[in-house]
């Protein structure tokens, strides 16, 4: 039995249809991601039963319902977890995790950075809208400060979570961040995730339209500074960083301390976008530009290096220890210090 | 008592049927390899051995204080034993807060060495006495030996090169030199053993320990302290190969063996807890065995990789101890919606919370079977003993594969530290346990077309097909949601809700459990003793020991012994209404008990106890002659006596040695 009828012909995004309705809100990012996914697979070059999508719980986490691959839709914040034993046993299979922000930066806070720092080939892609959507709309790790909720009715207290500058301080190897409004950004964002080779969390920056609509559009932050108008910032390897609608604003380094700051794209120092750079310091500054200015969080890969994989250490291991194939059971079992007790014997 | 045991009165040896010993030092004293090496030296000489280790929650309590006693009994014979043996007969202490802690099991009369270099002043002070035990006249009960271990250590190693701090350290060779020697033990396998221990070290510290433990056999051999030597005949085995085995170490070899006949690698997800730690330790090294192993960042990532692994086509395994169980029970449920195979040990620890975490008790039976979110049944299976794990872990897989479920494996610290000769198993004769993956659609979609239905079911088995990723055209989704039976579309249909509630609890009741057999040498349940005694797990060594006790006094006593806690076997009822008294000792407050009584609607009595250490044989044995006798437990206490009416103080062979028999070196303060 081969891929359903879809022997000898390329698969298209219909054959990664389930057949199943979406339920999300009309308006929700998650239509275009799932949209995404379903043109995004296949044109990889991977046979379509070798993609594993697994999930936690929330809205994002219903993706795998839609997708015809294999999935897991598992438990909250847990996904990377389970994604890890099916990866690194299985090299040939291409294993997804869709999550959300509250899935993942709350109650999975520990699986995503032990997942990064361990480098394991994971594609993790993060929607976030600054919400728990599912559960309707109390605030999340990644919600701003001061905002009311249901379970925070005079605003809330906590410090929100820049995901981008946590994943880079678990050492992760490749970071993104798309819009879901930008089809072909995000399209062109997952496949360089996809070709990474480690672990890749792309974060999909996205409203809610039911609970949170700002996050996407934010007032600008003051009049001096570019605004809202002139964002995202684009990244592009191996191009200095302009952005508005004249390329006029650029990100320039300060001299004296190496830190980012805006400037005017006519003045010196304007910064050429290395993702390659293998000193996390560079992306972190690019990552917490979304902290004071988050309708200009750059957009584009942060950060792609090399790091050996868990999964590629790991079936080394597996071969490096395994001396001349199977070892003999009986063997094992039999030790070295065993004796015999002889028949009649009393 | 007579002295009949004794095959050759009048020779220099002295023949025992058995003898309970324990190493009892600091934690830093290697009481722990010690004890183990006497005990693979007197299996591989033949013996039957049990032994308990008993060890401090601590890396390293304070030096010298009774809180960082170490130690490590064993119980060697020249007959099958079940238990590590109630009191020692032959106590060694390397120092004062070593014979502070353990000088109440000694049995009166007993042997005890001590290491004199080790009593001083502050010593003394540290361990709290106010005098000097072995001045003092305090010791007049025993047959005391104290032998200056570290001195003569030190002056063993002498010339070889050591430091002074490393030569001070070979005292436990030497100790095991001596009881080596006074128990007629070979010490060659030990000397092979610290060959290859030490092998990368530099080359002074081999030659200094085995320096230490051939004069510890010097020391025995040429001094007059000791005019006798003790012999304990190899014990009446059924043929075999055998070897020494230790609980954990039983496990991982059985789900090894499993996955090895189910043509399957092995994954495990753990993360370190005491007292599971040693599966994964096992484990880790046997990658040449198509074993793979994942360390994750918590219990919770550890069963999560391992409910991943099983979905990639491996046998997935989480091992841990009761809080990480605890941690574990949302995911349990996950694999149970999911039904997949995965087996979950838990060696269970003192408990709540962090508890007792290197001590005994039996107190997460009713976790293992209801610690879940809604209707989450699951088997649950328990090991009787160090060698018992093997088959336990091996039927666990078994049962996981067959019926697509993770399954409970229950353990506990006592059988898993603990160790006794196991007949190592022929390959050739363990089960198949292959699972057919599904390859081709089952069924047809609402398209017409060819479909893969995960949730359509074997009906023998109820089990649920298999295609794992990677298997072209049957691409599908599982997930913790409701599914409809079947097709495994999500479903909030009311109605396919029960039906997927019932089959997963019928799944799991159609696991065939063998009949519950009772032993009972004065007749079938009905016609035999009136009292019966039914335990689950590690406690089946006291038990069995205890109705050994009891039926040498002329009394009958009915045993059983439960292997599967769910589902429970078919004619458990029928047996337990059999019998007038049915009593359920146990390492907790009464779960099995409660769960027996909830069951199988008769009365149960229990007889509890949390003491972080097993059951004694001959308190038990006490128990079990009241109740045979009619009397109610009650509550009045067990006193002495009644043990004392049980069988006496010591089962064994070396209760018959008297004081004189050791000469007059046996006062203390020598």
């Amino acid at each position: 039995m081969t891929s359903s009828d879809a022997v000898g012909k390329q698969l298209t995004a219909k054959d990664f249809s389930t057949g199943q309705d979406a339920r999300w809100c009309p308006g929700c990012g998650d239509h275009a991601i799932l949209n995404g996914m379903r043109n995004l697979l296949p044109t990889l070059g991977i046979p379509r039963e070798n993609f594993v999508v697994v999930s936690g719980i929330g809205c994002s986490s219903r993706l795998p319902y839609y997708l015809e691959t294999y999935g897991i839709h598992s438990i909250h914040g847990r996904a990377p977890s389970i994604a890890t034993g099916i990866s690194i046993n299985r090299p040939d299979l291409s294993v997804w995790v869709m999550t959300g922000d509250g899935d993942s930066l709350s109650i999975g806070g520990n699986h995503l950075i032990h997942a990064l720092r361990r480098n394991v080939n994971l594609k993790i892609v993060m929607f976030n809208n600054q919400i728990y959507g599912l559960t309707k709309g109390q605030f999340s790790p990644a919600t701003k400060p001061g905002t009311v909720t249901p379970s925070s009715p005079f605003g809330s207290l906590d410090h929100s979570f820049n995901p981008a500058a946590l994943a880079l301080g678990a050492e992760a190897t490749f970071l993104a961040r798309t819009v879901d409004t930008d089809r072909k950004h995000m399209l062109e964002i997952l496949a360089a995730a996809h070709a990474h080779d480690g672990s890749a969390l792309v974060e999909i920056r996205q409203n809610c339209p039911t609970f949170n609509v700002a996050p996407r559009d934010e007032a600008a932050a003051s009049a001096t500074e570019p605004t809202a108008a002139d964002g995202p910032i684009r990244l592009e390897a191996g191009q200095p960083i302009l952005f508005g609608a004249d390329s006029q604003w650029a990100i320039l380094r300060d001299p004296e301390t190496g830190d980012l700051k805006f400037g005017r794209s006519t003045e010196k120092g304007i910064v050429i976008h290395d993702p390659r750079s293998t000193s996390p310091t560079y992306a972190y500054a690019l990552a917490r530009i979304a902290d004071t200015h988050p309708e200009l969080a750059p957009i584009g890969v942060y950060r792609a290096v090399e790091r050996p994989s868990f999964d590629k250490q790991y079936q080394e291991r597996l071969t490096t220890a395994r001396a001349g194939g199977r070892g003999d059971l009986q063997e094992l079992l039999t030790g070295e210090d065993s004796w015999t007790v002889p028949a009649g014997r009393a | 008592m007579t002295t009949e045991l004794f095959e050759q009165p009048e020779s220099r040896v002295r023949r025992l049927k058995g003898v309970v010993i324990r190493f009892a030092g600091d934690s830093g004293d290697g009481m722990q390899l010690t004890g183990d090496r006497f005990g693979a030296q007197a299996a591989e000489a033949g013996n039957d051995v049990a032994t308990l280790p008993d060890f401090p929650a601590e890396i390293r309590a304070p030096a010298g204080t009774v809180g960082g006693v170490s130690s490590y009994q064993l119980h060697v014979a020249d007959h099958d034993i079940t238990t590590p043996g109630d009191q020692p007969d032959v106590l060694v202490a390397m120092n004062p807060a070593a014979l502070k802690a353990t000088l109440k099991d000694l049995r009166p009369g007993g042997v005890l060495i001590v290491d004199s270099g080790a009593f001083n002043v502050r010593s003394l002070e540290k361990a709290g006495y106010d005098s000097d035990p072995l001045t003092d006249g305090s010791l007049g009960n025993y047959i005391v030996h104290a032998v200056d271990l570290t001195g003569l250590a030190v002056g063993a190693t002498d010339g070889l090169g050591l430091k002074r701090k490393d030569a001070a350290r070979t005292k436990n060779m030497f100790a095991l030199g001596l009881v080596s020697w006074m128990f007629n033990q070979g010490t060659d396998s030990t000397v092979a053993y610290l060959e290859k221990r030490f092998a990368k070290k530099p080359p002074e510290i081999l030659a200094g320990n085995l320096a230490a433990l051939k004069a510890g056999v010097n020391y025995g051999d040429t001094t007059e302290a000791f005019a006798v030597s003790y012999e304990v005949k190899p014990a009446a085995l059924p043929p075999g190969t055998y070897r020494h085995m230790r609980g954990n170490k039983a496990i991982a070899f059985g789900l090894v063996a499993a996955a090895h006949q189910a043509g399957m690698p092995l994954f495990l997800g753990a993360y370190p807890i005491t007292p599971a730690t040693d599966v994964l330790h096992e484990l880790s090294k046997l990658t040449s065995h198509d074993v793979r192993h994942f360390q994750a960042e918590d219990e919770i990532a550890a069963i999560g990789a391992a409910i991943g692994g099983s979905f990639a086509g491996m046998l997935g395994v989480t091992v841990t101890s009761g809080p990480g169980m605890a941690l574990k029970s949302e995911a349990i449920g996950l694999a149970i919606s999911l039904e997949l195979p995965l087996v979950i040990v838990n060696v269970q620890r003192g408990g709540p919370s962090t508890g007792l975490p290197t001590k005994t008790e039996q107190s997460d039976l009713l976790q293992a079977l209801y610690g879940r979110h809604g209707e989450a049944p699951l088997p649950v299976l328990a090991a009787q003993s160090p060698a018992d794990c093997f088959d336990a872990a091996f039927e666990a897989a078994q049962i996981a594969l067959e019926r697509r479920t993770p399954v409970i494996l229950l353990s506990d610290s006592y059988i898993a530290n603990g160790s006794e000769p196991w007949k190592v198993p022929a390959v050739e004769e363990l089960p198949e346990l292959g699972i057919e993956f599904a390859t081709a659609p089952n069924a047809v979609g609402k398209d017409g077309k060819p479909a893969f239905h995960p949730y359509a079911r074997d009906p023998r088995t109820l089990a649920r097909p298999l295609a794992i990723p990677g298997t072209p055209g049957l691409e599908h989704r599982i997930g913790g949601l409701e599914k409809a039976d079947g097709s495994g579309e999500l479903s909030h249909d009311a109605d396919n809700h029960d039906l997927m509630v019932r089959t997963r609890q019928n799944k799991v009741d159609g696991v065939k459990v063998p009949k519950l057999e009772v032993d009972d040498p004065s007749g079938a349940p009905g016609f035999g003793a009136r009292v019966l005694v039914v335990g689950w797990g590690s406690t089946y060594g006291p038990i069995g020991a205890a109705c050994r006790l009891v039926r040498d006094q002329g009394l009958a006593i009915a045993q059983a012994h439960l292997r599967y806690l769910n589902p429970l076997p078919a004619n458990l009822a029928a047996v337990l209404s059999s019998y007038d008294t049915v009593l359920v000792p146990e390492m907790n407050l009464g779960q099995l008990s409660g769960l027996l009584r909830m069951q199988c609607g008769v009365e149960t009595v229990g007889y509890t106890q949390t003491r972080g250490l097993p059951f004694r044989a001959v308190e038990l044995a006490a128990v079990f002659t009241r109740l045979v006798h009619g009397a109610d437990l009650g509550d009045t206490e067990i006193t002495s006596e009644d043990i004392k009416a049980a069988g006496g103080a010591s089962t064994l062979g070396i209760s018959e040695l008297g004081r004189s028999e050791l000469g007059s070196d046996s006062e203390a303060g020598k």
